[in-house]
């Protein structure tokens, strides 16, 4: 499998040497052994090409097509999903999907950014850049799992939110200003996953947790590194410059205490196996929210409000 | 004389040096270039006499043009970035880069704030500087608005507070976007104790400001013709590849979308703010219970 991502380039011989091996049909016993051998080869190549990517290499990957996103996150690793659409104020955004669902026997709301994987679908996910309305819906589906007791899981894979004159015309500010403030006053465990792009305000909207835990190869960011290298450089071009300086990395920012926990990838990313990385996922959400559970609900926003009053990096 | 011939903008280019105005005797309006003669444009509080165009303000500034004179007591000036991901661009560190906007405008941070009273009734007040990084918000500037917010809830007094800023600042990347989370999170336990919040927009007030607490005021008040948005201008002509209508996202086009409560022009705001605080004072019980409503009738 050829990922499109050019520091794998050192991949392309033994990929297609064992694409050769494998069109050998009656190759034997000594062709399987050499199979396993390439196999492993490409495995260890893989691990050590991961272990040190750069913070672009990890934009590049966090946004890699085959990536999996929130449906397929609902799909592996969760069961009984309903899909509730609509923000009951003017439309349904299709950037955001939400729902109730259940892992490990627990009901719990799911909230997520949706990106598509081809025209198509990008069209109608917006390349998962969600509207006013897309906040809306995610915080009328917060307030109901308040009401109705479902902790709160959010999977966050947004490039931000849509910058557009319609966007400012329905409240794209204001939208994102309520859901944070929703979020962080709402009286259930919260437990947000950053899966690809935590891009911007868009990404901070529906990810103001109990906890924050990042898959090993996402990346969470101030603004996208061509916005920030704009807006500091006026050079979209010096991205690479800008995601190095800003410090996104999940290990990074696990590093300054921003965020509570890393999830590991399957060797080589999260798109090479869905299954692997949806029931990584799935494990670290069950395990933060029984952890959540066990304090007493004033407790845990007693908790949830020092979390963030205290996040300081200033001087006096 | 090149000026004279370069086509002028509908909207105001930055930066602009509003500072400027005290030392020069003429300032050019940076929205219509029309020449100001510096005193009667002070008289006019710096709104261009022809085209309204209201200019930038200092953190300061603002304050006394709101506050009753030598009411201000300012609190929290010696917070500071500390840099913490010591982030310097092409040669340029973001550490000299503080230093220079610190000797620009006399001040620590890019937000200002403290305690004063507006027609005898006490407030908490904080302020954004524009010129100090573009009055965008980092761990420091997080922390004092938070604390603004939390002394406000402590006196239990209305908060007013004046934005002006590009949004979260990129050179301390994540750690400024949670400052909107532990504004925000600061705000709401102030709306629980029943205080009135009262928010001021003007030019421009961008991302992550506009995104978090300047637009969840109780009342969103914004300067005529003032650009607020999550997006900035030049941002949404590059999504939209198109040229926008001049009047998008100021002030009057979010007004007429539901977003600003009031557009008023500088010299109107002291008035309404103080007319509003009266109200809502007066009819809050829990400041009633602490004596605070029997102490300004």
């Amino acid at each position: 499998m050829s990922s499109g991502l050019d520091f794998e380039g050192v991949l392309g011989p033994l990929e297609n040497e064992l694409e050769r091996v494998r069109a050998q049909t009656n190759g034997g016993e000594g062709a399987h052994a050499h199979e396993a051998e390439l196999k492993d080869a490409i495995g260890e190549r893989l691990r050590d090409i991961y272990a040190g990517l750069t913070p672009w290499q990890k934009v590049q990957v966090a946004r890699h097509r085959e990536r999996p996103y929130t449906m397929d996150y609902l799909r592996l690793a969760f069961t009984d999903f309903v899909e509730l659409r609509g923000d009951r104020r003017f439309a349904d955004d299709r950037a955001i999907v939400g729902g109730p669902a259940i892992l490990n026997g627990r009901s719990l709301m799911v909230i997520g950014h949706q990106k598509g994987r081809d025209t198509r679908e990008n069209v109608e996910r917006n390349f998962g850049m969600p509207h006013p309305d897309g906040y809306r819906k995610a915080e009328r589906l917060m307030r109901q799992a308040e009401r109705l007791g479902l902790p709160l899981v959010t999977l966050v894979d947004t490039p931000g939110a849509n910058a557009g004159l319609a966007d400012e015309e329905r409240g794209q500010a204001e939208a994102i200003a309520s859901s944070i403030a929703a979020m962080l006053s709402l009286r259930v465990p919260t437990v947000s996953v950053i899966t690809g792009e935590g891009g911007s305000g868009g990404a901070l909207a529906i990810s103001s947790a109990d906890r924050i835990l990042m898959l090993e190869h996402a990346v969470f960011t101030v603004a996208a590194p061509e916005a920030a290298a704009a807006i500091l450089w006026r050079d979209a071009a010096k991205a690479p410059e800008a995601a190095e300086h800003m410090k996104i990395t999940a290990q990074d920012l696990l590093r300054l205490q921003l965020i509570d926990g890393i999830v590991p990838e399957p060797v080589g990313g999260a798109h090479r196996d869905h299954m692997a990385a949806a029931r990584a996922v799935a494990e670290a959400i069950s395990w933060v929210i029984g952890q959540l559970e066990q304090r007493p609900l004033d407790q845990l926003l007693d908790d949830r409000y020092n979390k963030y009053r205290n996040i300081g990096f200033y001087l006096e | 004389m090149k000026e004279i011939f370069k086509r002028h903008p509908r909207y105001a280019e930055a930066p602009q040096d509003f500072a400027s105005g005290k030392d020069n005797l003429w300032v050019r309006c940076p929205r219509c270039r029309e020449l100001l003669y510096s005193k009667e444009h002070e008289q006019a509080l710096r709104v261009c006499s022809k085209c309204k165009y209201h200019f930038q303000l200092a953190a300061r500034e603002r304050i006394d043009m709101v506050l009753d004179a030598g009411t201000f007591q300012e609190y929290g000036s010696t917070l500071r970035s500390s840099d913490p991901l010591t982030f310097s661009s092409t040669g340029e560190s973001y550490a000299t880069k503080l230093m220079q906007y610190a000797s620009q405008t006399g001040a620590n941070e890019a937000f200002m704030y403290g305690t004063g009273q507006i027609e005898g009734q006490e407030i908490v007040i904080g302020a954004t500087d524009f010129r100090f990084c573009g009055g965008a918000m980092g761990a420091a500037f997080g922390e004092k608005v938070t604390r603004a917010i939390e002394l406000a809830r402590e006196r239990a007094v209305p908060l007013v507070l004046f934005s002006n800023s590009g949004g979260a600042r990129m050179q301390e990347g994540a750690i400024s976007l949670l400052q909107m989370a532990k504004t925000l999170a600061a705000l709401d336990r102030f709306k629980d104790a029943g205080l009135p919040y009262l928010s001021v927009m003007t030019d421009p007030c961008l991302g992550g400001i506009t995104a978090s607490y300047a637009m969840l005021g109780d009342v969103n008040i914004a300067e005529p013709g003032a650009y607020i948005g999550f997006a900035g201008r030049r941002v949404i002509e590059q999504t939209m590849h198109q040229k926008l209508p001049h009047d998008a996202a100021t002030a009057e086009f979010l007004q007429s979308h539901g977003m600003v409560d009031l557009v008023l022009s500088r010299g109107e705001i002291p008035g309404v703010l103080s007319r509003l605080i009266r109200m809502y004072v007066r009819c809050n019980p829990a400041l009633k219970e602490r004596g605070l409503v029997e102490q300004r009738a």
